[in-house]
């Protein structure tokens, strides 16, 4: 399988009034053509950053991508030029679909106006052809007639519509890959499980390549096949999803495992919780960023930084301990 | 049955809002069914879940049964009272008993007050120890319960995460020392880590206190988790209510089959291996619910019959209730 994105050591940060917000430090991970990508972590690790960087959506400045390199097949989209990383990049390589689909939507244009943009900008369609490929890609992400809704706007659909919209309008260019940020968080569990259904359709139906980025653990279950977990910036482990679930090494990991609540098991007497806060991005990182919230801590954990080492056949950890020899404390 | 068995008891609750149009002269054009007859009752020290879909009225059903919103028909009973013939002083009695959580932590804290000024809320409201130097040790003792720091007293909302700010919501419903609390989706807006914690303080609190909630929730594993009975709500009506296991194990409604279906497992196998059933389309407008049983049109096995009688709400075994045609 030849590599889609290979993402090199990229550090983001942002210089605000109160300091240097050390928000990506130093991700790499790369995703194969046709993959499924999924990045995990709570709010505030760096997952939407790590991916707003890779577009250079974030806004410079405050922000800054201080090092890194990232290729997609073989161009590096941070030494591309800002034109033409719009033209020919942002929208017709790599699309994104953002979280919530009540504020990412325009209200005042209609759904067409809104699916037909990127095709006149991007591909130079007519305003017919345009017309044509929209009620395509209305269908294809399953709104019912597509020629009549056309001309509603944004309020007349309900969340999950909308969030069809969106992906509607990401792939308008027939990108290859395709982030997702978070696009179900905003959505009731049985509307989550049709647009995580029909996302699935479209990579095995025009080969799409994914990356979903959640902080629940469930959702990538059923869809990844690859899982990277951030923390405060650090991806902390990665591994293929069985082995993910399976057998997870790094003590977030097992923490972020504990706290969720299985629906098809029987009351446990407590939810295990993460004590603590995620950590604040401010200072710059020394030591482990898990270690004050951490049950397995060691004395080495505090003062330095554990790299990201591979411990088996496509898995990571960024981790002094071993969890299976030690007892958590 | 002796009233003191049930806490709070519901039967045939209705709350309908009036569509109007016009300026001056305004006349109803339309009623949003929100909550269109739901009975149910919650024993003391017992926590109630009510799952469902957004729009399905469950936060109306909440807000309804504490008088928030007056209640078009039915009768509510909280502690013995009748809510809505209480007015004046016996109103202001029941409201200190039975409280609400807010869904959203952002939009239900005062930004210009402090956290002292809000915990100390219900307590200016009941007119609940007049002493300032009472009041802020109550406000102390509140902050200690929900593990936040005494100390954090004159900090204003803005300088708490999402998980420390439903912990002062929290604290706020326990300032007037009730019996019930509504806990209206509070941690839905929270991340996966954060909610355990907070779950897990409404849980001590609960044996500590001896509190009974609502917990109203569209997440139904945490839902299994908290809840020692839940009721199924669609489109306005409940449609299932069991034991939590009894309701899991042996869900009998269609919409309960596929709510349950839709819950992601955590675990890649399972996943790949367990039949999902994806309901089409979304949940009807309650402005005009279809005719029948209202989940007809959604429903994978529905019948002719479905399409026009509604089906009746009744038990199928020891405390399962349950409104469908096709359920033996």
């Amino acid at each position: 399988m030849t590599i889609l994105l290979d993402v090199k050591d990229l550090k983001t940060r942002f210089h605000t009034p109160e300091g240097n917000v050390y928000a990506v430090n130093g991700v790499s991970f790369n995703l194969d053509e046709g993959g499924t990508l999924a990045v995990v972590g709570e709010s505030g690790c760096g997952k939407s950053v790590t991916m707003m960087s890779l577009l250079r959506l974030i806004p410079i400045p405050p922000g800054e991508i201080v090092s890194g390199s990232v290729h997609y097949r073989g161009k590096d989209l941070l030494k591309l030029k800002e034109d033409d990383l719009q033209s020919d990049i942002r929208g017709k390589e790599i699309a994104m679909v953002f979280q919530d689909p009540m504020t990412s939507l325009n209200p005042v244009l209609s759904i067409g106006r809104q699916l037909t943009e990127p095709l006149r900008v991007h591909l130079n369609y007519d305003p017919k052809q345009a017309r044509r490929r929209a009620i395509e890609l209305l269908e294809l992400v399953g709104i019912p007639d597509p020629k009549k809704r056309l001309g509603d706007y944004p309020h007349q659909f309900s969340g999950g519509m909308r969030q069809r919209v969106m992906i509607a309008m990401a792939l308008a260019c027939s990108p290859t890959l395709l982030i997702a940020d978070e696009p179900t968080t905003a959505l009731d569990v049985t509307i989550q499980a049709q647009i995580i259904e029909l996302v699935k359709e479209l990579r095995d139906k025009i080969g799409l390549s994914i990356i979903w980025i959640t902080h629940d653990l469930g959702v990538v279950a059923g869809l990844a096949q690859h899982v990277i977990v951030m923390y405060a910036g650090f991806i902390v482990e990665e591994a293929d999803v069985d082995t993910l679930y399976e057998s997870p090494r790094h003590p977030y990991t097992l923490a972020l495992m504990a706290a969720l609540p299985h629906a098809e098991r029987r009351r446990e007497t407590r939810l295990k919780s993460i004590p603590g806060a995620p950590p604040n991005l401010l200072v710059e990182p020394s030591g482990c960023p898990f270690a004050p919230r951490c049950d397995y801590v060691v004395d080495k954990c505090k003062t330095l930084n554990p790299p990201l080492k591979i411990i088996g056949n496509d898995h990571s950890i960024a981790c002094w301990v071993d969890v299976k020899a030690r007892e958590p404390q | 049955m002796t009233d003191s068995q049930f806490l709070v008891e519901v039967r045939n609750l209705v709350k309908h809002f009036p569509v109007l149009r016009g300026i001056l002269i305004q006349r109803q054009v339309g009623t949003v069914r929100a909550v269109d007859g739901i009975s149910f009752s919650i024993t003391n020290g017992e926590t109630l879940g009510l799952v469902g879909e957004s729009g399905c009225g469950k936060t109306t059903a909440g807000r309804t049964l504490l008088g928030l919103y007056p209640a078009t028909d039915g009768q509510i009973m909280i502690d013995g009272q009748d809510l809505r013939k209480a007015r004046g002083a016996k109103m202001m009695a029941i409201r200190r008993k039975a409280q609400i959580i807010f869904q959203d932590p952002y939009a239900s804290l005062n930004p210009r007050w402090t956290i002292s000024a809000i915990i100390s809320e219900p307590l200016r409201v009941h007119h609940l120890l007049s002493n300032p130097q009472e009041r802020t040790d109550r406000v102390r003792e509140l902050l200690r319960l929900v593990g936040l720091s005494p100390s954090h007293l004159n900090r204003f909302p803005h300088e708490f995460s999402g998980g420390q700010r439903q912990r002062i919501g929290v604290a706020r419903a326990l300032a007037s020392d009730p019996k019930f609390i509504v806990c209206d989706e509070p941690i839905s807006a929270l991340d996966v880590s954060i909610q355990a914690q907070v779950v897990n303080l409404l849980e001590d609190l609960q044996d500590r206190l001896g509190l009974t909630y609502l917990f109203i929730a569209h997440d139904l594993s945490m839902v299994r988790h908290i809840c020692d009975r839940v009721a199924v709500m669609y489109l306005g009506v409940i449609v299932e209510l069991a034991d939590r296991d009894e309701l899991y194990d042996h869900p009998l409604h269609p919409y309960t089959t596929a709510l349950l279906s839709a819950v992601p497992i955590p675990d890649p196998k399972k996943d790949r291996e367990r039949r999902r059933i994806i309901l089409v389309g979304d949940v009807p407008s309650p402005l005009n619910p279809p005719p029948g049983c209202r989940f007809h049109p959604r429903c994978p096995i529905a019948i002719e019959r479905c399409h026009q009688d509604i089906p009746e709400w009744r038990k199928v075994a020891m405390g399962h209730w349950v409104a469908c045609h096709l359920v033996r």
